[in-house]
């Protein structure tokens, strides 16, 4: 376990620049700004006008960090207190898991709740607690 | 202009996620470790997140269509079944193991951590054949009848 420092205002200013790309997406493209959906739609391609700008968002999210890198002089801190293994059965059921609940953090999360979705309001107490369940369970009745 | 918006406003999103705090796994394992080492930063991501989707949709929405589309692509259901709710519930537990959710890691991946590759490549996989077997389910138990 590693010990992170609270950072309200950096968290808000991310989240604020989250929630400026998600609208973003409504404005120029009329799309949900779900990372679940742009992923899925851009392995699973039905068209190149559908295909293209997907890739080019997924494109501008990976060059964020060096974005970040070229402004403060510095790589946005990453620590992964987690073995390979775990991060691998994580990411499969993680992939089950947002495309039977139809969304993920963003997509129901931000996109969802804003919208005030039906199906975004029990989404996103569902997986909060379901997290919260499987990092108590793994840190403190097996990892206890 | 199309796809250079696009790349843009994945860039502000990338940006977002990292500054945030989303892309690193130990502090959205502490923000769930309500009683362990909790950090509460993640809420302040989903408020400013929320306040400005929130305020920023109402106003797109006040114009016909979108710059680049002709309609507004938005999703129309909500019947909540099983699947919602078992799915989420997955996720939550993938979330809570890994420490990496989709819009955490794609930005991530640009810096180039392993780990982060094989989260995303796991992902993928779980994509793919939970589609698999709900485009494959229903044909098989047809051609079985």
């Amino acid at each position: 376990m590693i010990a992170t420092e609270f950072t309200p205002l950096t968290s808000l200013v991310g989240g604020a620049l989250i929630g400026l790309a998600t609208v973003g997406a409504m404005l120029a493209l009329g799309r949900i700004m779900g990372a679940t959906g742009i992923l899925s739609g851009a392995v699973l391609p039905t068209s190149w006008r559908d295909w293209s700008w997907r890739a080019a968002m997924l494109l501008g999210m990976a060059v964020g960090p060096a974005a970040y890198l070229a402004v403060t002089g510095q790589w946005p801190a990453i620590s992964i207190p987690i073995s390979r293994e775990m991060i691998v059965v994580g990411g499969f059921v993680v992939g089950v898991g947002v495309t039977l609940g139809g969304g993920c953090t963003s997509g129901h999360g931000v996109c969802g709740l804003a919208r005030i979705a039906r199906r975004s309001l029990i989404a996103v107490p569902v997986f909060m607690l379901g997290a919260a369940a499987s990092v108590f369970v793994i840190r403190h009745v097996v990892g206890g | 202009m199309r796809l250079a918006a696009s790349f843009l406003i994945g860039l502000v999103f990338g940006v977002g996620i990292v500054i945030s705090g989303m892309a690193n796994p130990a502090k959205v394992l502490n923000f769930f470790d309500v009683a362990g080492a909790w950090d509460p930063s993640l809420i302040f991501v989903m408020g400013g997140a929320l306040g400005v989707t929130f305020i920023g949709y109402r106003l797109v929405w006040r114009r016909r269509a979108p710059l680049f589309d002709s309609q507004f692509h938005i999703p129309a259901r909500s019947d909540v079944d099983l699947r919602l709710i078992g799915g989420s519930a997955l996720f939550g537990v993938g979330w809570g193991i890994a420490g990496f959710c989709p819009g955490g890691a794609l930005p991530a991946l640009g810096t180039g951590i392993a780990d982060v590759f094989w989260f995303v490549g796991a992902l993928i996989a779980g994509m793919l054949s939970t589609r698999a077997v709900i485009t494959f389910a229903p044909i098989r138990t047809a051609l079985q009848k």
